[in-house]
């Protein structure tokens, strides 16, 4: 009986210590100027690129050989070398990238400029510039739905979530959302997009089809203040059963059923999160606290955090590459 | 021209049928008074358009949205000079447009807000910080955007008292609005426990603000002016009417740190800031004026947007609607303070986080940690629900 249990407590303790495969997150560090390379397998910071000023939204190409990542200051993307860790090449976006969004081919590039009130389309390959499109003011929150037919861009002083036909890049829809929208955020199926309303303190639930506001969700805390619930980062998993939601200078990252749109906890974290990415076997989910200088690892199928990771100041955007 | 009429027509094949429709014409009117007021820094002398520039971008950005909704927003900017009637211009004024931001003084905003009271027109005072305006003398047709003097004295005294700096030499100019804030900084120490070691006047015995031997005489003056104090942390100068307090850092006869209308300042804006994605609108700002944003153009731009916020949530351009959603539980405001600001409904004053500023740097915001409230934070800054005189009518 004794031997049992030691041998079950062992075995759980293997499955808990050594992850069936290892990845690799890039996470943003918005004051340092850097860029940290994580490894998931150890959990440890393997690597610190320097790049250009206030790097923000970063995202791995779709064939994993790059990160490219937005440095505000600098208004551009620069292009980070998996291979050889380190900032490779410059995109031509417009001033003050924040966040894009890549589509589903990995070909088209589309930034959103929070400065001059556009959506740059930028052609990967060609480095070249391919258009804009006029949005509301400081565009920020992209995502491309499933099919690819449509990119949503959120304007955080506008309050809209836009809706823009990617073969014509004309605006199609325009939907109103709380304060300060920053994030977007699609259902595998294309059953919903959800936005973040920083400001508002909500996640306004659209049908993508009717493009309206369905269902708003909101989240209470008890002992704090709701001005201090400010929604930003969302990770849906693939199943778009359970929805992850950062809660910003809440400190804590909510966790949704996807379903009833009701939410189920809340997880502690570091100060200020802010953004968010799965690990490719939706075992973890890596959060950016912005203000504490670290990730919080979260295990998500137990709906808890497991570990703590320091990166550079003020980290801001995560992604992990796909196998 | 060809080009223009292009493009228009382009939009107008573009456009869904709903947009091809006359856009819903928003009117909005500036109202305030000619002349700037004296500044001891040539560095802050306000410019001409002071306030009247953040209203005109808040238009730009009401008018992007707008453009998605079918709403144009128009700006009417109307300047009294000395002793034009402001009842009559406020009248005049009204019979084009539904909302008024006000950058009057207090009695002739009153005088402006008593003359409106039966036509609908919504009043937004971006100017005026006395508290009476949200007390005793409120109005239902008022909605006060520009903090209060006790909001602005309660922000600098809890980062004092955070600071640890409780021991406060005060010094107060002989003017009335010195005065006014004076008891703001004397109610905000008592309140957060700070304690005035002692209190000194300084007599505006009148002299011109600018000079050319100024300097010498001052450093002999303020010295002297300031020696054989009880032992202190900090000086806290109440002077409104810029006749010393300016002069006070690093003149002082210790060596101590200046707060209040020197030194360390609370105020609603400063073009040092920069987080909450402020640094978009002072980009935006910059752009369109060609200096920097000020607490008044802060403010004015603040109201204007209040309006467009309650334009595009009502999807009306009618004052009663529009007022009624910002008097309403509904309405908040992003205005890169770093949380929603919301209306007190007891006196439709608006929320708001106050920076504290060194005039390069924003060295702190607050409410400060600590300072807790069951409603909201914010209203730790300025007279409460429980203590509120107004009864709005």
């Amino acid at each position: 009986m004794w031997r049992c249990c030691l041998l079950s407590g062992l075995a759980a303790w293997l499955a808990a210590v050594s992850p069936a495969s290892a990845f690799i997150a890039y996470v943003s560090n918005e004051k340092s100027n850097t860029v940290s390379v994580i490894d998931t397998n150890s959990w440890t910071v393997t690597k610190t690129i320097k790049v250009g000023q206030r790097p923000r939204g970063i995202e791995f190409t779709r064939d994993g050989k790059f990160v490219f990542v937005a440095v505000g200051d600098d208004d551009s993307i620069q292009v980070i070398d998996v291979a050889k860790q380190e900032v490779v090449d410059t995109l031509p976006s417009g001033p003050d990238p924040e966040l894009f969004a890549l589509d589903a081919d990995g070909k088209i590039l589309y930034v959103a400029n929070e400065n001059d009130n556009t959506v740059t389309i930028i052609d990967v390959e060609k480095r070249a510039r391919l258009g804009e499109i006029q949005v509301g003011v400081e565009p920020e929150g992209m995502a491309i739905s499933p099919d690819g037919s449509i990119l949503i861009n959120t304007s955080e002083t506008t309050n809209m979530a836009h809706f823009i036909d990617t073969k014509t890049r004309q605006i199609v829809a325009n939907v109103l959302v709380d304060a300060r929208p920053r994030f977007a955020e699609f259902k595998r199926d294309n059953s919903e997009v959800w936005v973040s309303s920083e400001i508002g303190g909500t996640i306004s639930v659209i049908d993508p089809i009717k493009r309206e506001v369905t269902k708003k969700i909101t989240f209470e805390i008890p002992g704090l203040r709701s001005e201090a619930i400010q929604p930003v980062g969302i990770g849906m998993t693939k199943d778009g059963k359970t929805a992850f939601v950062a809660l910003g200078p809440a400190n804590r990252v909510a966790v949704v059923d996807a379903t009833s749109h009701k939410v189920i906890k809340y997880l502690l974290v570091g100060q200020r999160v802010w953004h968010m990415a799965f690990t490719p076997d939706e075992k973890y989910l890596m959060v950016t606290n912005g203000v504490s200088n670290d990730v919080s690892v979260i295990d998500v199928a137990a709906q808890k955090v497991i570990k703590t990771i320091q990166v550079g100041e003020l980290p801001w955007g995560i992604t992990i590459a796909q196998p | 021209m060809i080009r223009w009429l292009v493009a228009a027509i382009g939009f107008c094949i573009a456009a869904t049928p709903v947009l091809a429709a006359d856009p819903i014409e928003i009117g909005i009117g500036y109202l305030g008074r000619t002349g700037v007021k004296p500044k001891l820094s040539l560095v802050e002398l306000p410019a001409e358009n002071d306030g009247l520039a953040g209203a005109r971008l808040a238009i730009e950005d009401n008018n992007t949205t707008g453009k998605f909704l079918n709403q144009h927003f128009t700006l009417e900017a109307v300047r009294l000079k000395d002793n034009e009637d402001v009842a009559k211009a406020a009248a005049a004024l009204a019979e084009r447009t539904g909302f008024i931001i006000a950058d009057l003084p207090a009695d002739d905003l009153l005088k402006a807000a008593n003359t409106l009271r039966d036509r609908g027109t919504l009043l937004l005072n971006a100017g005026a910080i006395d508290d009476r305006l949200r007390e005793q003398d409120c109005r239902a047709n008022v909605i006060h955007v520009a903090p209060t003097r006790s909001m602005l004295a309660d922000a600098l005294a809890q980062y004092l008292v955070w600071k640890q700096w409780k021991r406060w030499l005060f010094v107060v100019g002989s003017h009335d609005q010195d005065k006014l804030y004076a008891d703001a900084l004397r109610r905000a120490a008592t309140r957060f426990g700070a304690k005035i070691v002692q209190e000194r006047t300084f007599e505006d015995t009148g002299g011109a603000r600018r000079t050319d031997s100024g300097v010498t005489l001052i450093q002999r003056q303020i010295p002297v002016f300031t020696q054989q104090a009880p032992a202190y942390d900090v000086l806290v100068a109440a002077d409104e009417s810029e006749v010393f307090a300016s002069y006070l850092p690093y003149r002082t006869w210790d060596p101590r740190p200046v707060a209040g209308s020197a030194g360390l300042i609370p105020t609603s804006w400063h073009a040092a800031q920069d987080q909450w994605g402020a640094i978009q609108i002072q980009n935006r700002f910059t752009k369109l004026n060609s200096r920097h944003m000020t607490a008044l153009d802060m403010q004015a731009w603040t109201a204007a947007r209040m309006i467009g916020e309650a334009a595009s949530r009502t999807k009306s351009g009618d004052p009663k609607a529009v007022s009624e959603f910002l008097k309403g539980p509904d309405f908040s405001i992003a205005a890169f303070k770093g949380r929603r600001l919301t209306l007190r409904d007891w006196n439709l004053q608006l929320r708001q986080p106050i920076l504290l500023v060194d005039g390069r740097m924003v060295v702190s915001v607050s409410p400060q940690e600590g300072f807790l409230h069951q409603v909201s934070e914010l209203d730790t800054l300025g007279a409460d629900r429980p203590e509120t005189k107004c009864k709005l009518q």
